[in-house]
């Protein structure tokens, strides 16, 4: 009797349940404190009015989100008009983040798949090599790009060498500057999920659909495609929203005229004519924006698991 | 047998897996070469130098340079050991402490730092250093960072605690091991591949952020990253590439490392 409520108590618990809050208080105080308070602080401070030397005055007010969508005219009395200013940043960043993804998923889902077919040795030296840049600095590798397509840079001069181009292209503060950047920094993201799915699908099935007499390209489309879609989405999404909130590349590739989210609320908190609360609502807006869209992932990813 | 159609492989992909790799690393080979450009302009070659290494040590800016790199390695070594210690623990319990309530947010609040972009962490933690009166500079930093290393750190430890059969705790106790006993003697001896591969993680993470690390620093306060974007942004100097090469280098030992210790099997 005593052993068996033993058992079933040990069944429930694990070793170290008496012990688990004190192991997870210090997880729980640090990032409760420096990064849950904060985003919370964040989303009251866009309830404020802003301040002109940058910070806020404690009086609750939708100023941020009403200057974010609407226009009332210099001294804040005319009829509100939708202002464009700030939706078309946000309507650049989708785009160009979007055409990221779709570049990194022409050149990532063959990468991923020819890896995924290698031999295991192989396999581990191809993904060792994807992975490496990835964890180079960010900045540094933005720097690379920055160097390589300037108008005197090593990118142009080959090219003008190969007689391809007479005159230098003008890349760099483009939005192509900032789209190559972005391709560029998350592309090891798009490979290695789409590699986990693949590594995992059973080759079988093409086998069956080629026995069958299916053309390899339906094979592809219809039957390799929708097994491994989890591994796309996530891709995807792993492209997609760090290339949405970027900073880097259209600071340092967009130039002025190239804004994008990042830089719109690098903005508000630089020097003394920054707007802190509408800072803090630019914020809540792209977070929202990104938790949508990891809600719909994951709900995705639930249902993919439960339909084997 | 008979030749039937290979339906594993496609054409064109072998190609284009190779210029992934192109795509990967050109920019990064690029820099490396012209980092030893004996030329003073950037935009010509001119042979073969160490002299912009040697004036990183020596030149001009050197001594801005030396402070960075001393905060920078700091601030990484520091919250990397207190960001894997934090990690190591939670990791124990959320795999070790059977199962309870506030374990799926446990694991949420744990990989927040990964799912918020990293733009939005750092107007938050910003306005929150602001709202409480914290003055910004060296300590904010490391604040910081201790936080948002910690996921990282928590992944490798994580993956490699499951992967250890919770059997050898059981027979250590079994035989009278304390549990205190079972948790130095078996579980964090086997589990150190996880913690040393989290470690080093944290270590670059921390090493090479620069937006967070933009917005908490005070006036006077850099890191490497933020004194290489002051740089860059009044134009590209040969020095800022030598700095570059050697950084990416330590990246690329350091994720070398934590590759082959995360492969290091020390279950059997």
């Amino acid at each position: 009797m005593a052993g068996g409520a033993a058992s079933i108590k040990s069944s429930r618990s694990g070793i170290y349940s008496d012990q688990r809050n004190w192991l997870l208080l210090p997880s729980w105080v640090v990032l409760g404190f420096f990064v849950f308070a904060p985003v919370c602080v964040m989303l009251v401070y866009s309830f404020l009015t802003k301040e002109f030397r940058g910070g806020v005055i404690w009086e609750p007010t939708l100023a941020a989100y009403d200057q974010f969508f609407f226009d009332r005219g210099l001294f804040g009395d005319a009829e509100p008009k939708l202002q464009w200013t700030y939706i078309s940043i946000f309507w650049r960043s989708i785009w160009q983040a979007g055409l990221a993804t779709i570049l990194a998923l022409i050149i990532g889902f063959p990468t991923a798949y020819f890896i995924a077919t290698r031999s295991p040795k192989a396999r581990a030296i191809w993904v060792f090599l994807i992975t490496v840049p990835y964890w180079v600095n960010l900045l540094i590798r933005t720097v690379s790009m920055k160097f390589l397509v300037r108008e005197e840079g090593p990118l142009n001069d080959f090219l003008i060498y190969a007689g391809i181009i007479e005159e230098p292209l003008q890349i760099i503060n483009t939005n192509l500057a900032v789209q190559l950047g972005l391709f560029y920094s998350y592309l090891p993201f798009m490979v290695l999920p789409i590699y986990a799915s693949v590594e995992r699908y059973n080759f079988i099935l093409s086998e069956a659909a080629a026995d069958l007499y299916a053309t390899k390209w339906t094979t592809l489309t219809r039957i390799l495609l929708p097994s491994i879609k989890p591994g796309l989405v996530a891709g995807c999404i792993l492209v997609f929203v760090p290339s949405l909130g970027a900073f880097l590349a259209p600071d340092l590739l967009g130039g002025a005229k190239n804004f994008m989210i990042g830089s719109l609320i690098e903005e508000q908190f630089k020097g003394n004519a920054g707007n802190w609360p509408f800072g803090a609502a630019a914020s809540m807006i792209l977070l929202t924006m990104v938790m949508v869209l990891l809600m719909i992932f994951a709900h995705q990813q639930r249902r993919a698991e439960e339909t084997p | 047998m008979n030749s039937k159609v290979d339906v594993k492989s496609y054409a064109g992909f072998r190609e284009i897996t190779w210029i992934c790799l192109f795509i990967l690393y050109a920019p990064l080979i690029v820099v490396t070469v012209y980092s030893f450009n004996a030329s003073a302009s950037i935009a010509a070659w001119g042979g073969w130098s160490w002299q912009w290494y040697i004036d990183v040590f020596i030149g001009p800016e050197s001594a801005k340079f030396k402070k960075a790199a001393f905060n920078s390695f700091s601030i990484a070594i520091v919250a990397a050991s207190l960001s894997t210690f934090i990690a190591t623990l939670a990791a124990t319990a959320i795999l070790r402490g059977g199962r309870f309530r506030s374990r799926a947010p446990s694991v949420a609040l744990i990989t927040l730092p990964i799912m918020v972009p990293e733009i939005v962490l750092a107007v938050a933690t910003l306005i929150f250093f602001n709202s409480i009166g914290f003055t910004r500079g060296y300590l904010t930093i490391l604040v910081a960072h201790v936080a948002f290393c910690i996921p990282f750190a928590y992944l490798p430890i994580q993956a490699r605690m499951q992967g250890i059969e919770v059997t050898f705790e059981h027979a250590a106790m079994d035989l009278y091991a304390s549990k205190a006993k079972a948790f130095t003697r078996i579980l964090l001896p086997l589990m150190m591949p996880g913690i040393i591969s989290g470690f080093l993680l944290a270590f670059i993470v921390s090493l090479d952020d620069f937006i967070i690390t933009n917005f908490v620093k005070g006036a006077g306060v850099e890191t490497l990253p933020t004194a290489i974007f002051g740089s860059v942004k009044q134009g590209l100097k040969p020095n800022i590439m030598a700095i570059s090469t050697m950084l990416l280098s330590l990246s690329i030992v350091m994720v070398t490392i934590s590759y082959f210790v995360s492969k290091w099997d020390n279950t059997k």
